[in-house]
């Protein structure tokens, strides 16, 4: 009997050793320890075994049951591991199509920009204020040191409204910068409290107007971010660390600004900020003109008249005052060299950003 | 404004700076050198220098002060000479075809030599042939016969300036032998006047800048000469009608003047600074113009003698024109005057226009032999407004359009009068008639170190302080130890007095001291309380969402015409505009007014594109402009945004599927009233722009948030596209102004919901969302989600009946629900709906 068993053990793993898939594997195992089996059919003969034979045999066959059962999950692992192998290798794909098209939405790069200034500028205690774009010549102009006539409106083309009324005090225009904003946040700060009125530090974001032909380099209208900072201690050093310091975070941790004497008349003294060009470092290249600088926002410490227009006692505060152009800086970063391009919206414009 | 740095240093020694240097000062004190045009001068020697740097340096050894002796015919040409020429070491012979030798041909050897600009064999000058700015090296070459190897240059060819009419021609004492840099090399710096340096349109006040910031002395000009004759006194008279107008009036006079033209350093030095050299006395008024910065008039002193009575005196009168009041000008324009402008008349009559431009019969002429000079002040608006007025822009107008000080009138007079008197030989009367009604207040300023540390943050003893301002002249005395007395000097006319002034004196401090060298500091002031901007921080959170649903944002022009406006309305709607904001001044007639539309400005953006993608979706946020009579115009946001072309995009294993319609921007702006928690409801509605099947208005609480819908196929055709428009225009303040302060946030239940589909057949006309609002209302909360997932409609249903079928979801926060759960909240459902819409379960 036991030679019976070893007859079973030696067929029975010689079969498995040539099975090479499931179908097969599932056959030999009814075929070997199925129910059925001439295995299974050994258990039944022992009865028919004597006392003395019987624990030997109920030894074997047990051994045997075990080593079938055990070769058979082994072979199964095994057929398992090479049929998913192959199935692998099988299902490789060209990963250098192009996946599917996913529409995505973005902002307008000025939007961009205009909110990564704003938000460093917020870093820095600056809050936004807004205001309109339609102004009054007492706002745009004659509030800010210019009056009627006075050379500094030929730096700046106007475009004025139509009211029907030639009034000169009535006389409403489209912004040229975001200045008046600076006028508005005085007086309505200091209405709170005429004696005392708070300190002030703010951005005064906006689209901007100039009378212009629209062409590569110029444009009608323009974004403008200005900032108006007033207090009973703020100095031209405070100005220069504060804009260093915005430059700093704006264009990379080691870039060097330069200030330089300008003309602004709401402000006094006036500079014009340029920061070492990030390009070429400073050598000169085409971005920067040869100059190795960039020319990024005009400052200066706010007019002793505008103060006063503000309802900011000149005498007890001071402060300063600077505006830069979100599109401008966007140029120069991406080498942009059309300026049309911002209020064209060609989506093949757009999306680049 | 054009310098040549040789004039500026008539009036400061500028050894030792390299141009690029001085540029560069300038620059950093608020004169902005634009770019620097080099004629001889050696060229920076480093690269990084930061000026646009144009033309070229003279080689020292190829260019050289020559002496011609004799000029003779060429043998084979006619239109070409030969120049016997010595450059201080050896004879050559020179060919040229220069015209303003042709007048010395022949003569055999010259009486006295020309000075001439020589360059020999292997120098490089510009090729004055030649339209275009191109450089040539001069070789050796034959023409017609005879060999040439060096020449003889003019201005154009040096880079000095256009002019190719002749060869220069120096003055006599022009040194024989020196190199052509030492001798007139130069370069031109053009340097950018701010309104506030109105003071420094001059070789001057340029001068007096780069002394104090250099810290070296100012050469003052010299302003005396030698009179002779009859003194000016008692023969002239100036009578000045409006001072506010005409604040001083000098009168100089100079007798026996010879016309011709001006030395050769002279016409060179003026075309430099871009002006054309005329005579002798005509390029004396311009020359002391440059450099003082005061413009003077000349009149033909007889010609004046002639047109007064016999008896009287000349007269000078300032007056504003009468009306229709007419007056030839040089250019020989006959001019009708407004009653603001300002003339020079005698008793007969207009002269000139004030400080605009001269009248033709008292202009100087090549037979003038006495002069009446003019030195006067004018009210710079007054001038502005004249000038833009008859669009006479002029060196003089620009100058007194920006303020130049009464103080000048005579200095500049006389300068002008010491210049004619050297050029052209004439003798100057004694007496200067000076008529000077309304001198300006000069400026006193206090100032105290406590002003300076409170404005620039630094310590400037006074003590520094006041040698700074001396070295631009402003006159300073101390008051005590603490305060300094600051004098205006009295060319300057923007210093204020009180607090302007000080700041006004900070200003030239920090000039001066150099801003590089006031330190960074951080500010020490209190941070101001800090408030949100919450409009601002919604409406980028509408932006926000609004791209992270797929749409592009564009930002368009705000300026546009009613005609594009009106592309949003069918032909037979278009008729009375409304009211707009319109511009006086604008760029183009398609740009004269402020939009009033935003979906007109989102759908010009959209027709712009349509070529370029099979799918667009685009939206803007911005103001429109509603005029407001007697008032600031309102400027209130609109959110617009449209959709138009395939759904996806085409993608190599797909075809792009349907287009976008109603339902896809209806997504859009379920999703985007979703984010803003705002439960709107969407009613059926009419407008102009849209289909009027399907268009939908947003109604929120009874208050209208916009209008949304498939845009009107026959205006669709305004925007030559192909496929249909969806498009949205909403009112932004009116969402931004409803936003809830907060919202809850449902607990999620860990008990399983049950799920089912039920199908109501309704009749056809019942709106999907009335179904929906009631299975949600008679679900009770149990109910936690009721989704439409088809609409179907069969013969079998019959005529006019739709079913529609929703998957629902019953949960609970407290346990498992059962059937039986299930079957009363949906029995409950079924009856309502029974009952209160006439539906029917539809089995299944
Ligand atoms: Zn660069």
């Amino acid at each position: 009997m036991l030679d019976k068993l070893e007859k079973i053990e030696k067929e029975a793993l010689k079969t498995l050793a040539s099975v090479k898939d499931k179908a097969n594997l599932e056959k030999w195992r009814l075929a070997k320890i199925g129910r059925h089996s001439p295995m299974m059919n050994m258990f039944s003969q022992m009865a028919s075994l004597s006392k003395e034979e019987r624990p030997a045999f109920g030894q074997g066959i047990n051994r045997l049951k075990a080593l079938l059962e055990k070769e058979f999950e082994d072979r199964r692992a095994h057929i398992k591991q090479a049929e998913l192998e192959e199935s692998l290798a099988s299902e490789k794909l060209d990963i250098s199509l192009p996946g599917r098209p996913v529409k995505m939405g973005r902002l307008h790069p000025s939007t961009q920009n205009l909110r990564r200034v704003l938000g460093i500028l917020a870093e820095m205690g600056f809050q936004v204020y807004t205001a309109r774009d339609v102004e009054s010549d007492e706002y745009n102009f004659q509030l800010l040191n210019i009056p009627p006539h006075h050379p500094a409106r030929e730096m700046q083309d106007t475009f004025y409204i139509d009211t029907g009324n030639n009034d000169e005090s009535e006389k409403q225009v489209l912004r040229t910068h975001t200045s008046p904003g600076q006028v508005r946040a005085m007086r309505e700060f200091s209405s709170q409290n005429p004696d005392n009125p708070p300190p002030i530090r703010i951005a005064l974001p906006g689209m901007c107007y100039r009378f212009e032909q629209i062409t590569a380099r110029s444009e009608v209208q323009f974004n403008q971010v200005e900032g108006l900072v007033l207090g009973q201690t703020i100095t031209f050093g405070d100005l220069k660390g504060t804009l260093s310091e915005f430059a700093r975070r704006m264009f990379g941790s080691h870039v060097k600004t330069r200030f330089r004497s300008d003309h602004f008349p709401f402000t006094e003294p006036s500079a014009e900020m340029d920061i070492e060009c990030y390009v070429c470092g400073g050598k000169g290249c085409s971005v920067c003109k040869k100059s190795g600088w960039l020319e990024i926002l005009g400052c200066g410490m706010v007019h002793p008249s505008v103060l006063a227009n503000g309802g900011y006692d000149p005498a007890r505060y001071s402060g300063f005052a600077f505006g830069m152009g979100p599109e401008r800086q966007l140029m120069l970063r991406h080498k942009i060299s059309d300026i049309r391009y911002f209020w064209g919206n060609d989506i093949r414009f757009l999306e680049q950003f | 404004m054009k310098l040549p740095v040789s004039w500026l240093k008539d009036f400061v020694d500028l050894s030792g700076l390299e141009i690029v240097d001085i540029a560069r000062i300038l620059t950093m004190a608020g004169l902005e050198v634009e770019d620097i045009s080099f004629a001889g001068l050696p060229l920076p020697k480093k690269d990084d220098h930061g000026f646009k740097v144009s033309g070229i340096e003279w080689d020292r050894d190829k260019l050289l002060v020559a002496e011609v002796s004799a000029v003779n015919p060429h043998p084979n040409a006619d239109r070409l000479v030969l120049c016997d020429l010595f450059d201080g070491k050896e004879k050559h012979v020179v060919l040229t075809g220069a015209p303003n030798l042709f007048k010395y041909k022949g003569q055999g050897k010259l009486p006295k030599t020309l000075k001439v600009a020589f360059a020999k064999e292997s120098a490089v000058v510009y090729n004055g042939h030649s339209d275009a700015i191109e450089l040539l090296k001069i070789k050796k070459a034959v023409i017609r016969g005879v060999e040439s190897s060096s020449m003889v240059c003019s201005e154009k060819e040096l880079g000095i300036s256009k002019d190719h009419e002749g060869i220069i021609i120096f003055d006599d004492d022009a040194p024989v032998g020196m190199p052509l840099a030492d001798y007139i090399g130069d370069a031109v710096l053009d340097v950018k006047i701010n309104p506030n340096m109105a003071r420094n349109a001059n070789v001057l006040g340029v001068a007096r800048e780069l002394a104090a910031l250099t810290g070296r002395k100012l050469i003052k000009p010299n302003y005396n000469f030698d009179t002779s004759g009859a003194s000016l006194y008692g023969m002239v008279k100036i009578d000045i009608s409006q001072p506010e107008l005409n604040p001083r009036f000098v009168l100089g006079l100079i007798r026996d003047v010879k016309i011709y033209p001006s030395p050769y350093w002279v016409q060179r030095r003026l075309r430099a600074a871009g002006m054309r050299p005329i005579s002798n006395v005509v390029d004396a008024t311009n020359y002391a113009m440059i450099e003082i910065g005061q413009p003077l008039h000349a009149f033909d002193y007889d010609v004046l003698e002639k047109r007064k009575g016999p008896q009287d005196k000349i007269t000078i009168l300032t007056r504003t024109a009468s009306q229709g009041e007419k007056l030839v000008t040089l250019d020989n324009v006959e001019r009708t005057l407004a009653p603001s402008n300002v003339l020079v008349c005698d008793t007969k009559g207009a002269l000139s226009m004030a400080g605009i431009m001269g009248g033709l019969e008292s202009e100087i002429s090549g037979k003038t032999r006495n002069i009446l000079l003019e030195g006067a002040a004018w009210n710079f608006i007054n001038i502005r407004r004249t000038a833009n007025q008859h669009n006479l822009p002029s060196e003089a107008s620009f100058r007194f359009s920006r303020g130049v000080h009464p103080a000048l009138a005579e200095e500049g007079l006389r300068r002008c009068l010491y210049w004619m008197s050297q050029w052209s030989g004439g003798k100057v009367a004694p007496g200067i008639v000076d008529e000077y009604p309304l001198a300006p207040k000069q400026s006193l300023v206090k100032i105290s170190q406590k002003d300076i540390k409170r404005s620039l943050g630094i310590e400037i003893p006074l003590g520094k302080a006041k040698e700074l301002l001396e070295s631009l002249e402003f006159d300073c005395a101390f008051e005590g130890t603490e305060t300094l007395l600051v004098k205006a000097p009295l060319f300057r006319m923007d210093i204020g007095e009180g607090i302007v002034g000080i700041a006004d004196i900070m200003e030239e401090l920090a000039r001066l001291y150099g801003f590089e060298n006031i330190p960074e500091s951080l500010m020490a002031d209190p941070l101001p309380p800090q408030r949100g901007n919450p409009s601002l921080e919604a409406e980028n959170r509408v932006k926000d969402i609004m791209v992270a649903l797929g749409l592009q944002e564009i930002i368009s022009h705000r300026m546009t015409s009613p005609e594009i406006e009106q592309k949003l309305l069918p032909a037979g709607l278009r008729g009375e505009l409304p009211e707009y904001v319109k511009l006086a001044n604008f760029i183009a007639p398609e740009k004269r007014v402020m939009r009033r539309s935003m979906l007109s400005s989102v759908m010009n953006v959209m027709e712009l594109n349509f070529r370029q993608k099979e799918s667009l979706a685009l939206f803007e946020i911005g103001s429109v402009y509603i005029p407001k009579a007697g008032a600031l115009p309102l400027e209130p946001r609109r959110l617009a945004f449209a959709m138009s072309g395939k759904r996806t995009e085409a993608a190599w294993d797909s075809k792009p599927e349907s287009n976008y319609d109603f339902f896809d921007i209806k997504g859009v702006i379920e999703a985007l009233f979703a984010a803003l928690h705002l439960n709107v409801k969407y009613v059926p509605s009419v407008h102009p722009s849209f289909h009027p099947g399907k268009c939908a208005a947003i109604d929120l609480d009874g208050s209208g948030l916009g209008v949304f819908g498939e845009l009107h196929p026959e205006l669709a055709e305004h925007y030559s596209g192909n496929a249909p428009v969806v498009a949205a225009d909403l009112d932004l303040e009116a969402i931004l102004a409803a936003l809830p302060s907060g919202y809850p946030i449902n607990a999620i239940s860990e008990f399983p919901p049950i799920l089912e589909d039920i199908a109501l057949v309704v009749d056809e006309d019942m709106p999907a969302d009335r179904v929906e609002s009631l299975i949600k209302k008679s679900g009770g909360e149990k109910l936690v989600a009721a989704r439409l997932f088809d609409v179907f409609r069969s013969e079998q249903l019959g005529k006019g009946k739709k079913s529609l079928a929703y998957a629902l979801a019953y949960q609970s926060p407290d346990g498992t629900l059962n059937d039986k759960d299930a079957a009363d909240i949906r029995n409950r459902i079924v009856a309502k709906a029974e009952k209160e819409l006439g539906a029917k379960l539809r089995s299944s």
